[in-house]
């Protein structure tokens, strides 16, 4: 369509060809064929209108005209073919118009062809890749096909092959196997006939009488043993059989030593790991329950542990069953305690890494909670330290303000009444002190005091004493042991009576005081319980540091004038004696 | 270490008598005691023909020689040198003959193990035991000597017979459960007798004396099984080693495996040490070629020395492949033995022929390895210490202790090759044997 559209196009179409354009478009075509008539008709005049055939021309448009539906262009009233120009020039000019809109439509029409067509083109072009697509996919699939029916028949093949080779296999096999129990058969007959002929070699080498076969000796030699041999008889077998029972027996036995004794180690090991299980299981338990439940635990404890001391002495005795469960399950127990034990520890010492990483010399406890206190004292020191100062720097700030210079007022009021209290504090710290003194120089006189009237006491003992000496019929026996007694004393009591009176301020004047009259204090007892009366009226006031060490001292010297107290004893056999000593001792108490 | 001068010898027949006195050498057909200590020559006998077995009787009073071509056995006395026993077997023919335990009685093994004949010296008597088994270990007395244990084959089962050894009576006879038994074994204590079986199935089992089965072990199928057996000395372990480069250890209680010993061809363990033998030839400068130093050196100048160095781990063993269409594969554990004091176990695996592995027994680990540039031949331990002396077919002796490893040239000019060595009973001296010739080595006491 296209090749004949263009050859047609560019040449101006000729009238009669215009049936060509297609039945349908017979009026349009006309239409549209009419103006390049019109314009050919100028050069083509002779060719439709001449001057002879006007009329009929006129006619023949009119009649053409009116058939398309104009108005008739002639008159034809009077048969004259009269142009109405008018009219003419209105035909026209509608035969203009529709002419140009009929070429307008042609172009619209033909554009659309063309875009038609070429859509059309697109569209073939698109199509015909389809297609070829759509070829090469059935070719693929076909080829696929094929393949898998070769692969399915391969498959097929492979099969049976294997079939066949497992039946070769098994073929195989049973000749194997056939082949074994003939080999086996064939060894066993042979075996046999072997059997036979050592059997039939052996047959003629003895009826043969072997001259050959002898031992040639000079001289039988003696058993090593130098027994003789016996005649076997039923007793030897016997014998010999007894023999080896007791071999056997003597293995079993000396078998069975060797697992109890294996059997015992590893019982001993098993207690001992008991115990040792038990030891470190036992305080872990009691501080750890000591802790949660101070009054139920040692109960508990102690019905825990008994089972376990049970088992114990079971286990080393017997072995019966009853006791091993015992054992083993009481092990099993303590092994699980023993285990959790050791995970908690553990869990402990990840969380103790830390700590001790940040220490690594070990501080023991109460050293480092003192110096935490001191360290807490002196954060609080410091604390207050900065709060009073942010006070007075506040104060010095807000001067201007009147509630804050009230506020500051009061805080020096109370920083005032706060020297003011420690002016006090250490008023009433000297008075203490001087109080103190006092209270010292008190004791001293109250001291002297009681060395004066021991002294006096002595003397009136010692006046008393001569005198009922005097009375007594021992008078010359008693002198000597007087002037040994002091020394005796002096030897021990010295040492004694310096430690007695050591409260750490008083005690060298003290002790350079006291020596000499020390002999006689001693005699001086009964006035004891004055100096006591006297020595309680000291306050307890003393540091209580003190006394405990005091104490510690004092016992060996005690024990020292016990010591001293039986020899000199058996010597005197007064009364008076021992009774003066036991007052020293008690004196000593007294001082404490 | 001290060495002897070089005596002859043939066949590799040279005993030490039980006790230790003497030295008994074959050479052809002479029989020559030389007395251990000074070496010099007791007696000379001769016998009929080249002897081909030497045997001491256990009291050491009795030498027989055998020569199995004849079929004849002579026995020599060291106490009555004029004493004189010739045994014949005769048409017979004679294959084995062997001690009993008690020293007066001998047992020959006649052609095709037609029977064993129990010759005594004190008495005219002669005694047979009939259907004795061929196979590689069918014979064995208890260590205390009172009984025998004999393996014996009829209508193609196997049964085992238990002699007492003083009256020759027979105490059990038993079958046993074996395909094709191929040896006995009395443990040291002797209660337990292990028996094996044939190599294509791995199957030991163990009687009691009086003929219990008391245990049957297998480790595995279808395979190439035992190859040797070993008892320790206290009885307590049961070695065995096999065809798949294996030993099991089997307790004496329950006789079910403790431990299973492999042979790695890679030793990677850093606990163990791995001795490695290095060779070193010696470097001759001009100086060395002065006619006096060569004089000196001449036997070494040709050989090479050689030293043991502790080769880092993880080190590889040389191994051969064993040729699958050969019988008897080159393969497996072919030799074990204990030391005197149980406490280590040398193993042989025939695929590593160069090396010898020493086991410790208390921990059940693989202790050492000593490699070396040739195959190992023949290796002992001391009886007395916990000492292994050890030959590769060169002209070293190799001894490993506990405390290390050293290996040792034989002084002796010549080609002195080392084909196997043996203990004295003592274990001060042994005695290195080369194909015709031997020399006695004395180590050090330790004491001096």
């Amino acid at each position: 369509m296209g090749d004949w559209k263009t050859v047609t196009m560019p040449e101006p179409l000729p009238v009669l060809d215009l049936s060509n354009y297609g039945p349908t478009s017979v009026i349009s075509s006309l239409v549209q064929t009419l103006p390049p008539l019109s314009q050919n008709s100028y050069n083509l005049v002779s060719a439709f209108c001449t001057d002879e055939n006007i009329g009929q021309c006129i006619t023949y448009i009119n009649q053409e005209i009116s058939s398309l539906g104009f108005p008739p262009i002639s008159s034809d009233t009077r048969g004259n073919n009269d142009l109405n120009l008018v009219s003419v020039l209105n035909v026209i000019y509608e035969l203009l118009q529709l002419h140009k809109k009929g070429l307008r439509t042609m172009e619209d029409m033909e554009t659309e062809q063309l875009k038609s067509s070429s859509d059309m083109d697109h569209l073939q072009n698109s199509h015909s890749k389809l297609k070829e697509q759509l070829e090469l996919c059935r070719r693929e699939n076909k080829s696929f096909q094929e393949r898998e029916r070769q692969v399915h028949l391969k498959n097929k093949s492979l099969q049976n092959s294997l079939k066949n080779e497992k039946e070769e296999v098994q073929k195989l096999q049973n000749v194997i196997a056939s082949r074994a129990s003939q080999y086996n058969h064939d060894m066993k007959r042979k075996e046999r006939e072997f059997g036979k002929l050592k059997e039939r070699l052996n047959q003629i080498l003895i009826d043969k009488k072997d001259k050959k076969m002898a031992i040639e000796i000079l001289n039988y030699v003696g058993r090593p043993d130098g027994k003789r041999s016996v005649w076997k008889t039923g007793k030897t077998e016997a014998r010999n059989e007894e023999e080896m029972y007791k071999v056997l027996l003597g293995d079993y036995e000396h078998r069975l030593k060797d697992l109890m004794i294996e059997n015992a180690e590893l019982k001993k090991v098993l207690q001992q790991m008991k115990k040792e299980m038990m030891t470190i299981l036992h305080p872990q338990k009691h501080g750890f329950k000591e802790k949660k439940e101070e009054s139920i635990d040692p109960v508990a404890s102690d019905d825990e542990e008994e089972p376990g001391e049970n088992s114990k002495e079971y286990g080393l005795d017997l072995s019966c069953e009853l006791a091993r469960e015992k054992l083993t399950n009481s092990i099993r127990q303590q092994w699980r305690m023993l285990k959790n034990h050791v995970e908690k520890l553990d869990n402990q010492a990840a969380l103790m890494q830390m700590d001790v990483q940040n220490e690594c010399n070990v501080v023991s406890r109460e050293i480092h909670e003192e110096e935490v206190d001191k360290l807490k004292l002196e954060i609080q020191q410091c604390k207050d330290f900065i709060k009073t100062q942010q006070q007075l720097w506040q104060q010095q700030v807000n001067s201007p303000c009147d509630e804050e210079t009230s506020s500051l007022l009061q805080d020096c009021y109370l920083l005032e009444e706060k020297e003011r209290l420690k002016e006090e504090w250490k008023l009433f710290d000297e008075q203490r002190k001087n109080f103190e003194r006092e209270r010292k120089n008190f004791t001293e006189a109250a001291i002297r005091l009681g060395h004066e009237r021991r002294a006096f006491e002595e003397d009136r003992a010692s006046w008393l004493k001569h005198q009922f000496l005097n009375m007594t019929p021992f008078i010359d026996r008693k002198r000597p042991q007087t002037s040994k007694h002091p020394c005796a004393f002096s030897a021990s009591t010295e040492p004694e009576v310096r430690n007695l009176h050591s409260s750490p301020q008083t005690m060298k004047s003290v002790v350079t005081n006291i020596p000499t009259p020390k002999s006689q204090s001693s005699l001086k007892m009964p006035s004891t319980p004055d100096l006591y009366q006297t020595l309680c009226l000291i306050p307890n006031k003393s540091s209580p540091e003190i006394q405990p060490k005091r104490s510690s001292l004092q016992d060996p010297n005690v024990r020292m004038y016990s010591g001293e107290l039986s020899t000199p004893r058996p010597r005197h056999s007064l009364n008076s004696d021992n009774y003066f000593i036991y007052c020293v001792s008690r004196d000593e108490n007294t001082l404490k | 270490m001290n060495f002897s001068e070089v005596f002859k010898h043939s066949n590799q027949l040279c005993r030490i008598s039980p006790n230790g006195k003497y030295l008994a050498t074959c050479v052809q057909y002479r029989l020559v005691i030389r007395d251990f200590d000074t070496l010099q020559i007791l007696q000379l006998y001769t016998c009929l023909d080249q002897i081909q077995f030497v045997e001491w009787s256990s009291d050491s009073s009795f030498i027989l020689c055998a020569m199995f071509k004849r079929g004849l056995v002579q026995v020599w006395s060291m106490e009555q040198p004029d004493w004189h026993c010739k045994i014949d077997e005769g048409s017979a023919g004679l294959v084995a003959a062997r001690w009993s335990p008690d020293g007066r009685h001998i047992l020959n093994t006649t052609e095709f193990h037609l029977r064993i004949t129990v010759w005594s010296l004190c008495t005219k008597s002669v005694s047979y035991i009939k259907y004795p088994k061929a196979c590689h270990q069918g014979i064995d007395f208890t260590k205390d000597g009172r009984y025998l244990a004999l393996a014996e084959r009829r209508d193609c089962k196997d049964y085992i017979s238990i002699f007492v050894c003083s009256d020759w009576q027979l105490l059990r006879h038993f079958e046993t459960e074996t395909q094709d038994l191929t040896g006995i074994e009395w443990s040291p204590n002797g209660c337990v007798l292990a028996v094996w079986d044939t190599c294509l199935e791995y199957k030991v089992l163990f009687y009691s004396l009086d003929g219990r089965l008391l245990s049957i072990f297998s480790a595995y199928e279808w395979c190439l099984g035992v190859k040797s057996i070993m008892w320790s000395p206290s009885s307590q372990f049961l070695a065995v080693g096999s065809y798949d480069e294996k030993v099991r250890m089997l307790n004496h209680i329950t006789w079910k495996q403790i431990t299973e010993l492999d042979h790695p061809s890679t030793i990677s363990n850093p606990k163990i040490v791995f001795y490695r033998e290095v060779e070193r030839r010696p470097v001759i400068s001009n100086d060395d070629l002065s006619a006096h130093h060569s004089l000196t050196t001449g036997s070494s100048l040709f050989s090479t020395q050689s030293k043991y160095e502790v080769s880092s781990l993880p080190a590889q063993v040389p191994v051969i492949k064993p040729d699958p269409d050969r019988p008897n594969p080159k393969i497996g554990i072919s030799a074990m033995a204990f030391s005197s004091n149980s406490r280590y176990l040398v193993t042989k695996n025939d695929n590593m022929p160069n090396n010898v592995w020493i086991w410790d027994v208390q921990k059940l680990k693989l202790f050492v390895v000593l490699e070396h540039v040739a195959a190992v031949r023949c290796f002992q331990w001391d009886p007395c210490h916990p000492r292994l002396a050890l030959c590769t077919g060169n002209n070293k002796v190799y001894m490993w202790s506990p405390s290390g490893c050293a290996c040792v040239q034989v002084p002796i000019a010549g080609h002195f090759q080392v084909l196997s060595l043996s203990w004295h009973t003592s274990g001060q001296s042994l005695i290195l044997l080369s194909k015709d010739q031997l020399c006695v080595c004395y180590l050090e006491n330790k004491d001096s």
